[in-house]
């Protein structure tokens, strides 16, 4: 062979604590290198071309490049040497930065370090072989999990650019969280009249499927070529017939289902349709609390229903579809106060949560959007917010800061004094978060227009005295203990991930972080895609965001996904385990050790069990070739014989005289 | 259930919190709990100890861990918490090996720190069981409203001591329900009463515990139920001082629970030490009688009253 | 009020004492004040204890050391079971009231006198003689008023015993006195 070595001095970066000139004139001590030069800047235009001119003028057929880490630039490298004629796999990248470089400041040790990084990478080098990918077909269909404004605004936006949309919902209703607010930050903007003209038009672009009330019951396949299974749950009313009307609300007996939309601040009947704006607007039965299912009695929702859409015999229904993409858009749950134990851990009902307190505001909520307090029902005279429930407070596990209380609490403390002119608000916080537009001096006007009593400090307790409650805080500022006698207390409580989270990860194949938060490729540059090809993210899943931002990535997650499907042909990554027949005894145990299900049994011509790779859902992890007993499974570029040939180069195997 | 445990009075039962060490013992041996007061045992040092110094307040603490191991027993209880906490953070202090080596230079007889630490409510909760309490009730302490008052540090820190919510700790509660009585809301179960500044700066206790005391009437108990002797003394001991104070007049009576459990039980008053307490518990025992008489006579009458209701069905015999 | 030098009044070694001695990093602490909201003794503190971990956070002993606030802190836990980044306040109010003792600042002496008087008692006897506190405090303090009129009522009901409960093994906790306070052994 005749390999070309190119040391790079990144600027300071790597030049100041490695002697990148001598690394690169050692490095034509080792076998097949016939070029060694080192550069300022590799990855520059002026580098690449450089590379290139190299590889013409002394006719290279490999190259080593040390630098950075090769998450950085291989891709870079690849291309230039392709660029050249090369085949992008007889390259080799060293890390001599963020292995060396940054790691001490010995030039000597680190400049030896790299000079044994670049001989393992040559002997690799001299051991690989070139690789062409393969290309495969694919289905341009999306499946979008989660219809809340991220995964509306991706659905809507991957539709108009003519992609056909599967948008699958958990609840009866898609809409979200945003569905429940009564108005939205900064602009004090009315949620469902923003909301409700994207929520329609889902409901009637040609291009989307809408599958309300069903979940993700099983995904296999690879980008372009995904086969979905769907649950679609018992809702027990034929929504083909049903019209929404709200007969069989008015009319069931049972009125203790528990009501989520309102958040348990009151109950609802077993049959309902969760508010007025629903899409799709039709009725479902909590099976927990219908007589009728439970035990065959009443029936009455069959009766009076003018359509005849009532079945009680409904069964869950899986259905599959082939999809290429999917985009993942399932947001958030919120904080479960309880944990406070000092706050009363939830057992003091005039004590509620801000998405509780939204519901009371909410024209559609269970009060018409009277403030009340929930034990007698009477108007607060003295409203108590309290951020930071559930956020900045490693000692409940969630030390991160949910980014939108700050704004929501300003947001409710200036609604309640516009629906009670006479009350008085308070807020307890440590710091105010307003990064976005125009939020800052929204939190402002909440303080200097509304007359809000914003107090620097946390609350230690708050416990039932008389009609009302005893809030005991600090303010830092003024150096003392403070108290005040309140009629209500909102909690602002932090966002979590959703309960389900951690399963789908599992289902998707994609990681989550400590907090259950979906992972992203790279927190600052690749905030929508994952490590998964084909699976996206968007909204309050990949973490706790405001709605410009959900918004955003609901886009930017449609976008990734229509260039994905920009081409009709998908490149396959040619870094796949490859099974060498004569020598796989067809044990399986590469089979059953496969994360990804990408290898499975076959039978030879003589009927013998033979290991086969799915090449297009290999990922490349090597977990395979670590553990066929027979080393008849190989990842390519990265064999027994690659890593092999890198080990002696760095422990070159002693000679005769050490075994006397 | 332990065979026996190592028993530890802590100093104050020989003396300020009599009834409690009276009426503990009477308890435990009506439930077959069997104690064994550690020979020669010696003060733990209580809060000044650990206020000079957390060797120092170890070693007394400590050495009263050897000889319970001497005595060959896993399980050492005390009902006073401040005992409770010097012996439980003794032990976990000396979990750390060097702490340890420390703590033994100062001891005559080294300690393994092999001893486990419970309060005496700990074990009748855990150990002994509610049902089994429940079982001795013979009078049911019916219509007596009481606060259960617990003391800041019996349930704190939650990492040290383990036992209960520290918030909101429900085992007394739960006791005092078994006993037939009722147990009223009290958000103060935690919040310290003034603790060992009685003497040095007795306004602090004042103010500390009247605020107790306020909310205890204000929640319409008729008597407040603690488990230490440093909080019984502060609200009982000092309610007269508490009432010049802040111009009240609480007349709360502040059992231990112990007492309480041995009345439910049964047990002459005198050998639990009712006598001693110093606000009379008579007057609220007497009303919570008068109370459940009145409560029983309602029901019987409300029982004719729907009887009489339905006249024009054949009259059935009042079930008596 | 004069401005405080931050950088000049920064006493290293006093940070570092309190870091070791506690085991606890003033670092974490984002000065929330949920340990002053809960704090039963405000009431009579000159700093509360949000302040002093801030003046901990400035290495600012002398200001610490000389508060009230440490001789009145009843270690009661409030702090550090709610605070949120899983400090134990009451750790390190405990430590500085030991940094204070041994460096003489004894800014509340009644407390000291009880607490002297208390410890002398079980140096004493082995127990706590309560009679005895109560009479080592007087003498300590000269305040005769103390608690008068509750002696004779507890003696009455048989809770305050005339005489000390000695124990056998009074010299082994002599030796734990002396081993501290560096006496005979």
């Amino acid at each position: 062979m005749r390999i070309g070595v190119f040391v790079c001095h990144c600027g300071s970066n790597i030049a100041d604590n490695v002697e990148v000139a001598r690394a690169a004139q050692t490095s034509l001590l080792y076998p097949d290198v016939t070029f060694a030069t080192d550069m300022m800047y590799t990855c520059s235009e002026a580098g690449q071309s450089g590379i290139e001119q190299a590889v013409q003028e002394h006719s290279l057929d490999g190259v080593v490049v040390a630098a950075c880490t090769p998450k950085m630039h291989e891709p870079t490298f690849r291309r230039a040497v392709e660029r050249a004629g090369l085949n992008r796999y007889m390259f080799e990248m060293v890390n001599i930065r963020e292995h060396a470089s940054w790691i001490s400041k010995d030039k000597e040790k680190n400049t030896r370090k790299a000079q044994e990084l670049i001989h393992m990478a040559v002997e690799k080098l001299r051991q690989n072989s070139a690789l062409t990918p393969k290309y495969f077909e694919i289905n341009k269909r999306v499946l979008i999990i989660g219809a809340g404004i991220a995964g509306i605004q991706a659905a809507l936006d991957c539709a108009e650019g003519g992609l056909e949309v599967l948008l699958l919902e958990k609840e009866s209703t898609i809409g979200g969280k945003m569905a429940k607010l009564d108005k939205t930050f900064p602009t004090v903007d009315c949620s469902s009249c923003i909301l409700s003209p994207k929520m329609v038009d889902v409901s009637l672009h040609p291009n989307i499927t809408l599958y309300a009330y069903s979940e993700l019951e099983q995904l296999s396949g690879y980008v372009g070529n995904y086969q979905a299974t769907i649950r679609r749950k018992a809702t027990y009313v034929d929504w083909d017939k049903c019209t929404g009307c709200g007969r069989c609300m008015e009319k069931c007996p049972s009125k203790k289902a528990r009501d989520h939309f309102n958040e348990d601040l009151t109950r609802t009947t077993a049959i309902n349709i969760p508010f007025p704006q629903a899409i799709p607007k039709r009725a479902k039965i909590d099976a927990n609390h219908c007589l009728k299912l439970l035990k065959d009695k009443c029936g009455i929702c069959e009766e009076v229903c003018p359509t005849q859409a009532i079945d009680y015999n409904m069964q869950d229904e899986l259905v599959t579809a082939e999809v290429g993409a999917v985009i993942t858009s399932t947001g958030f749950d919120l904080f479960d106060h309880s944990k406070y134990g000092e706050y009363g851990g939830g057992r003091y009902q005039d004590v509620i949560t801000s998405m509780q307190y939204e519901r009371l505001l909410n024209a559609s909520g269970p009060t018409g959007g009277a403030i009340q307090r929930p034990s007698d029902g009477k108007e607060p005279k003295k409203v108590v917010f309290v951020q930071c429930v559930g956020s900045r407070d490693k000692s409940v596990d969630r030390p991160y800061c949910s980014g939108f209380c700050c704004m929501y609490t300003a947001k409710q403390a200036i609604l309640t004094k516009d629906h009670l002119p006479e009350s008085e608000s308070f807020v307890f916080y440590m710091d105010i978060r307003a990064p976005g537009k125009q939020y800052d001096e929204f939190t402002r006007r909440a303080i200097e227009e509304y007359g809000t009593r914003y107090v620097r400090g946390r609350v230690a307790q708050i416990y039932p005295y008389g009609e009302g409650l005893m809030v005991r805080g600090v303010d830092t500022l003024m150096g003392c203990q403070v108290e005040v006698e309140a009629d209500l207390v909102v909690l602002a409580v932090g966002a979590e991930c959703s309960k389900e989270a951690p399963a789908l990860a599992e289902k998707l194949r994609i990681s989550t972080d400590q907090h259950g938060f979906f992972t992203e490729s790279h927190p600052k540059l690749r905030p929508v895609e994952t490590n998964t090809a084909g699976i996206f993210l968007a909204g309050a899943c990949q973490g706790p965001k405001d709605i410009p931002s959900s918004v955003g990535q609901g886009s930017a997650a449609a976008a990734k996904i229509l260039a994905l499907f920009s081409k009709d042909m998908l490149e396959s990554d040619p870094q796949v385990a490859q099974v060498n027949l004569p020598r796989c005894i067809g044990c399986g145990k590469c089979i059953r050790i496969c994360p990804f299900g990408a290898i499975q049994e076959v039978q030879d011509r003589a009927g013998q069990p033979k290991a086969e790779v799915i090449e297009t859902v290999c990922q490349g992890c090597g977990l395979c070739e670590v553990t066929c007993p027979q080393s008849a499974i190989q990842l390519n570029h990265c064999t027994d014989n690659q890593i092999l040939a890198e080990v002696n180069a760095l422990c070159p195997p002693k000679t005769e005289e050490s075994f006397e | 259930m332990p065979e026996s445990y190592a028993y530890y009075p802590g100093c104050s039962g020989l003396g300020t919190s009599r009834e409690y060490e009276l009426s503990t013992r009477k308890v435990c041996q009506a439930l077959d709990l069997e104690l064994r007061e550690i020979p020669d045992w010696s003060c733990c040092g209580s809060s000044p100890a650990h206020t000079v110094d957390h060797v120092f307040s170890s070693a007394l603490a400590a050495r009263n861990l050897a000889l319970v191991e001497e005595m060959g027993l896993e399980t050492v209880i005390t009902p006073c918490p401040s005992c409770l906490t010097n012996l439980k953070v003794a032990a976990w202090r000396m979990q750390e090996e060097s702490f340890l080596q420390e703590v033994n230079q100062y001891l005559e007889q080294p300690c393994k720190n092999q001893v486990q630490v419970k309060s005496v409510l700990q074990a009748l909760v855990e150990d002994v069981s509610l049902s089994r309490i429940k079982e001795q009730v013979q009078n049911p302490l019916k219509g007596l409203k009481i606060a259960p008052y617990y003391g800041c540090i019996m349930n704190r820190p939650p990492g040290i001591m383990d036992f209960d919510d520290p918030e909101n700790p429900t085992a007394m509660d739960q006791i005092l329900k078994a006993l037939g009585a009722q147990v009223v809301d009290f958000p103060l179960k935690v919040e310290c009463c003034g603790a060992s500044y009685g003497i040095p700066r007795q306004e602090v206790v004042l103010h500390l515990s009247g605020k107790l005391l306020d909310l205890a009437r204000v929640q319409g108990a008729d008597a407040l139920a603690v488990p230490c002797p440093l909080c019984q003394m502060n609200l009982d001991m000092r309610q007269n001082q508490i009432n010049s104070f802040l111009q009240q007049d609480f007349q709360l009576p502040v059992f231990y629970y112990t007492q309480l459990m041995g009345m439910a039980f049964g047990l002459e008053h005198k050998e639990l030490g009712l006598d001693k307490l110093c606000v009379d518990p008579l007057p609220a025992l007497n009303r919570a009688k008068q109370r459940q008489a009145e409560e029983q006579e309602e029901r019987a009458r409300k029982q004719k009253q729907r009887q009489a209701n339905q006249s024009s069905a054949p009259a059935r015999s009042a079930s008596e | 009020m004069d401005p405080l030098r931050l950088d000049s009044l920064y006493d290293t070694q006093f940070v570092q004492e309190v870091k070791k001695e506690s085991g606890q990093d003033p670092a974490l602490c984002y000065q929330c004040g949920n340990c002053t909201a809960g704090c039963p003794y405000t009431f009579v503190y000159d700093l509360p204890v949000h302040q002093i971990m801030r003046l901990l956070q400035a290495g600012h002993k002398e200001r610490i050391l000389s508060s009230r606030s440490l001789w009145l802190c009843a270690t009661c836990q409030s702090c550090t079971t709610r605070c949120p980044n899983n400090i134990d306040v009451a750790q390190i109010m405990d430590v500085l009231r030991h940094m204070a003792r041994r460096q003489g600042y004894f800014t509340e002496k009644s407390v000291v006198r009880f607490q002297d008087s208390f410890l002398k008692s079980v140096k004493n006897h082995g127990r706590v003689f309560e009679l005895g506190v109560m009479l080592g405090y007087i003498l300590r303090t000269g305040r005769f008023w103390t608690d008068m009129e509750l002696g004779p009522k507890m003696a009455f009901k048989g809770k305050l015993s005339p005489k000390p409960h000695g124990i056998k093994g009074k010299q082994e906790v002599v030796k734990i006195y002396h081993k501290f306070m560096g006496g005979p052994q």
